[in-house]
């Protein structure tokens, strides 16, 4: 209710306070609804999983130190969730392959892959490890994806820290968007 | 002392076996006659003349040439700040020189890289073998009559290698040219 100043005198006015509309909707109003959400199981699990993303850091090369700068305080990527970059591969549920992958190390790097346990996801961080990079020589992998299944390519040479942090969002996507329970599962055929 | 003064000095203990000083650019270089004498020369060049530090150990590939390796030693003595640098020729066909490890212990895996890339053996190595390539590696890659993308190996379960794609050779740059359009990495005329 709109007074105009001028007609009210003073006094009035410090008495009379205005009635201000419920423009404060949250999604659900807990005095109506309750303390319950109906959500589906997929979406909770994997909106755990997506806001807690430990990463598992394979930095070979110069691009790991964009990934320590993606680690550290300016570039933060414990925003995302991915607070601790465990270098267990067992406590980890994404590799990052950061740098160039020879193939001697590209033993290695598909030994620490398998020992990370479901689910896990790869980010291949940079030219070296998305294509081989400027390496066309006898001793790179052209590719890291010749060895493991990888879901984001970044790109650079190194990409910025918050071209890693907007394939880590992008794996947040993909991973809001995985059916966990419906999953069609592999049944042993017998032989 | 300079460098010429401890190269005429080596000259005088070693005789024929060492070459007349040559001189480029302030960097002194002698040459051996015979390579097995090598380890002899270098333990007088550490005990007798200061230099204890083994800067560098390489070969050169003289593709066409008769003694076809070239090894190169590079010496410096902190004490009294002087380069030395010996080469010493070897044919393939003997295709073994003698370890310098036991004067240098940093010559270590200097020959073992110079082992990997060339295949020369050394005799009397503590661990002669691969370093930067995988074992079992066949070929040796800095040889050249090996190209840059690689032959494949076979030898699956242990690491793979196939030719890296060059996409019509490798790129180079051409240097002095009038703007960058020209200057852009082409792909390089090998004749």
């Amino acid at each position: 209710m709109n007074i105009g100043r001028a007609t009210v005198p003073k006094s009035v006015r410090r008495t009379c306070f205005k009635v201000m509309p419920n423009t404060q909707e949250i999604g659900y109003n807990t005095k109506v609804e309750g303390d319950v959400t109906i959500t589906t199981v997929d979406a909770v699990l994997n909106w755990f999983r997506k806001n807690s993303v430990w990463p598992m850091p394979m930095g070979l090369a110069c691009c790991a130190i964009e990934l320590m700068a993606a680690g550290a305080s300016r570039f933060d990527i414990s925003r995302f969730g991915s607070e601790v970059m465990r270098f267990s591969p067992r406590q980890s549920d994404l590799m990052i392959v950061a740098g160039t992958v020879t193939y001697k190390m590209a033993l290695a790097v598909k030994r620490i892959y398998d020992q990370m346990p479901d689910p896990k996801w790869v980010i291949a961080m940079g030219a070296c490890a998305s294509t081989g990079g400027m390496y066309r020589s006898y001793s790179v992998l052209q590719g890291v994806d010749n060895i493991i299944p990888v879901d984001v390519y970044v790109a650079g040479c190194p990409p910025r820290p918050e071209a890693l942090l907007d394939a880590l969002i992008k794996i947040q996507g993909k991973i809001a968007k995985e059916p966990v329970l419906s999953r069609p599962r592999l049944v042993e055929q017998p032989a | 002392m300079t460098s010429t003064e401890k190269a005429n000095q080596l000259r005088e203990q070693f005789g024929d076996l060492i070459s007349e000083p040559s001189e480029f650019r302030g960097e002194v270089t002698i040459e051996l006659g015979d390579v097995q004498r090598i380890a002899e020369v270098c333990a007088y060049a550490k005990k007798e003349q200061g230099f204890d530090y083994l800067v560098d150990l390489s070969s050169v590939d003289n593709y066409g040439d008769d003694p076809r390796f070239t090894l190169v030693y590079e010496l410096y003595g902190y004490g009294h700040g002087c380069h030395l640098r010996l080469k010493a020729d070897l044919s393939e066909e003997v295709g073994e020189a003698p370890t310098v490890t036991g004067v240098w212990r940093t010559a270590d895996w200097h020959e073992r890289e110079v082992y990997d890339m060339m295949g020369i053996r050394f005799a009397g190595h503590p661990d002669l073998r691969r370093i930067l390539m995988w074992e079992g590696y066949p070929f040796y890659p800095l040889r050249k009559d090996f190209p840059l993308a690689g032959r494949p190996t076979d030898m699956p379960d242990v690491a793979f290698s196939d030719k890296a794609p060059l996409e019509g050779g490798p790129f180079v740059t051409s240097a002095g040219a009038q703007d960058a359009e020209a200057g852009e990495p082409r792909a390089k005329q090998v004749d």
